[in-house]
């Protein structure tokens, strides 16, 4: 029941987003591809889908313009 | 625990809590000098273990400059430099919690200083991974940061917030790994559990998220009621949630804990 719940969120969430105007941001592109991981007949799918919206990269940043994490990574080194 | 009420405090003693382990952490703002944070160090060694001890918890804390204020390498140095007055403090455990935010190359400097501070005076040490998108790559630059410091032994060394995709980096290079419960956003007592069942609990174990964010005092006891639930033994819960912490941290001479 519990994950039944939470699915139907992920769908409202979805529905949501696709009924506002304007372009997705890198965070939704992110989620997207996220999601498709669960689908993967594949074990580890937590892991998975933390991996894809992590910073695949190595070498630190330059330096620190914010604080807080969103979520996803924008695909460019920051 | 400086972001939280006393009736937190009321609560974990009334849930059977015996200590309180608190880590230097961000104010929720960035602090304006060295001197703001002597008075933090100050409130940590010496207001918290009395505001704890009226319900009979016992309070150990971490001392550092907090990843989240560390791009300022020159406030950072400062900070540092005042740390080693308050390392023979009755409840300073050692150096935390240190690491990384936004794996920054100022942050990586400012975590190589406090590992340097925590060999130099033999001090334990605490470990801050970044959040989100940031955690998989700020864990493995902490620990190669960690392993290239021979002085350092990892089995004093927790590294901790972490998920199902870095806690193999954590206990593969020896080192304890902390799973920080949170009510949202972050690892849930669900998962936790689910990692206590794959890797076992030898290293491992699991704390609560009590910072200026939404989060729970009581997660470990909710998590010992949901390991209940799902029929692990009485002795595997309290080794997850009692016998672990106390392993790692009696490592401190001051980590004491009065009789039961």
């Amino acid at each position: 029941m519990e994950a039944r719940a939470k699915l139907i969120d992920l769908g409202a969430f979805i529905d949501r987003v696709e009924r506002a105007t304007g372009q997705e941001d890198f965070r939704m592109a992110a989620f997207r591809a996220a999601l498709a991981e669960l689908d993967k007949q594949q074990p580890q799918k937590a892991r998975n889908v933390l991996l894809a919206l992590s910073d695949p990269t190595t070498e630190p940043i330059p330096a620190a313009t914010t604080k807080a994490a969103c979520g996803a990574w924008p695909g460019k080194p920051a | 625990m400086v972001s939280r009420t006393t009736d937190d405090y009321i609560d974990m003693a009334t849930a059977g809590c015996q200590a309180v382990c608190e880590p230097a952490f961000w104010a929720g703002f960035d602090r304006s000098s060295a001197k703001g944070f002597y008075d933090y160090f100050c409130q940590l060694t010496e207001h918290e273990p009395k505001r704890a001890a009226k319900f009979g918890l016992s309070h150990f804390t971490w001392l550092c400059i907090n990843p989240k204020e560390s791009e300022d390498v020159k406030l950072a140095e400062e900070v540092i430099a005042i740390i080693p007055k308050f390392l023979d403090r009755p409840n300073v455990l050692g150096i935390g919690e240190i690491g990384l935010n936004k794996n920054s190359r100022n942050e990586l400097k400012v975590l190589e200083l406090h590992v340097d501070l925590a060999a130099r005076t033999n001090q334990m040490i605490l470990v801050h991974t970044p959040h989100l998108e940031d955690k998989l790559k700020g864990t493995r630059l902490i620990v190669d940061v960690l392993k290239s410091d021979k002085r350092i032994q990892p089995e004093r060394v927790i590294i901790d917030h972490v998920e199902e995709h870095t806690i193999e980096v954590a206990l593969d290079a020896g080192f304890w790994a902390g799973m920080t419960l949170y009510p949202e956003s972050k690892c849930t007592a669900a998962r936790a559990i689910d990692m206590i069942e794959i890797y076992g609990g030898e290293r491992l174990w699991m704390n609560s998220a009590c910072d200026w964010g939404i989060s729970v005092p009581l997660a470990v006891p909710y998590a010992a009621l949901e390991m209940k639930r799902r029929g692990h033994a009485p002795e595997v819960i309290d080794r997850m949630v009692y016998q672990n912490p106390v392993r790692f941290m009696s490592q401190s001479p001051k980590f004491k804990l009065p009789k039961a």
